[in-house]
């Protein structure tokens, strides 16, 4: 985490079967932390609003789909191309102590941030030893 | 590496320049790194809009300037604070400062420039200068 010049990683096309339209699917840059309360899953999916975003989590996989928009602005040709438009997707195998019901997913200017909170009976217990 | 030396005699240097382009290419501080924010420019009649992916990086934090026909992008997108003990298990976004220039094809009008930022796609919309305008030249009859 230094002060350098941001650099832009190339925006990948995710493994996925190729779609029908022809449209790029394209994999999320990814950020994870685990703290010990959980993990916390830092997405960037720019172009994708909070209502488009879909998670599931099946059989300890995880599933983030966001849809994009295409931005056209009006009256406007593209001319120049440096990044292309297309949906995200992206999955996680995750480890199975997460509590479902408690993921917690937040999207700001395009970022999605996933919080997972470990399930109570398999945070970590600690146990004390006492000398006889 | 083969340095033909019969190319250019009469340039004693050339061979010392190419070699040192060889040098050039191999060092790894050569690299073509890709420029941040990547950015796609939409041309009209009237108005080009540039727009560019900036996920993560705060409005505030962005500054866009038009001097002439050159717009300058620039800004910082700030890394999210870790707390401590935690453990990485993927890095693979990028933070700091940026700061990138596209030269438009005319001379913007500084008071039609207009920037909006939705879900982290920034898009400017610059329009061009009226007397900049092309105009159509009617043919009179003789």
């Amino acid at each position: 985490m230094t002060n350098d010049v941001t650099h832009t990683a190339d925006k990948t096309p995710a493994e996925t079967p190729e779609t029908t339209t022809g449209r790029r699917i394209y994999r999320p840059l990814t950020d994870i932390v685990e703290t010990a309360d959980g993990v916390t899953l830092t997405l960037e999916m720019p172009g994708v609003a909070a209502e488009d975003v879909d998670i599931t989590l099946e059989k300890r996989v995880l599933t983030i789909r966001g849809k994009v928009h295409a931005m056209q602005p009006e009256k406007l040709q593209l001319a120049y191309a440096e990044y292309g438009e297309g949906d995200f997707e992206r999955a996680f195998t995750m480890s199975d102590d997460f509590d479902p019901d408690k993921i917690g997913a937040q999207v700001s200017n395009g970022v999605l941030t996933l919080t997972l909170p470990r399930a109570a009976d398999a945070q970590p217990k600690k146990i004390t030893v006492t000398a006889s | 590496m083969l340095y033909p030396t019969y190319t250019r005699r009469s340039d004693p240097f050339a061979l010392m320049r190419s070699m040192l382009r060889d040098f050039d290419r191999a060092s790894p501080g050569h690299v073509t790194q890709p420029v941040f924010p990547a950015v796609n420019v939409w041309q009209g009649d009237e108005a080009v809009a540039i727009t560019a992916e900036l996920p993560g990086v705060d409005p505030a934090d962005i500054d866009i300037s038009v001097k002439e026909n050159v717009l300058t992008l620039s800004g910082e997108r700030k890394a999210p604070e870790v707390p401590e003990g935690a453990r990485w298990h993927r890095n693979e976004r990028g933070f700091g400062r940026f700061a990138r220039s596209v030269r438009l094809p005319f001379v913007a009008a500084e008071d039609k420039v207009e920037a909006r930022m939705t879900n982290g796609v920034l898009r400017i919309v610059i329009g061009r200068l009226e007397e900049d305008k092309p105009r159509k030249i009617e043919i009179k009859a003789a």
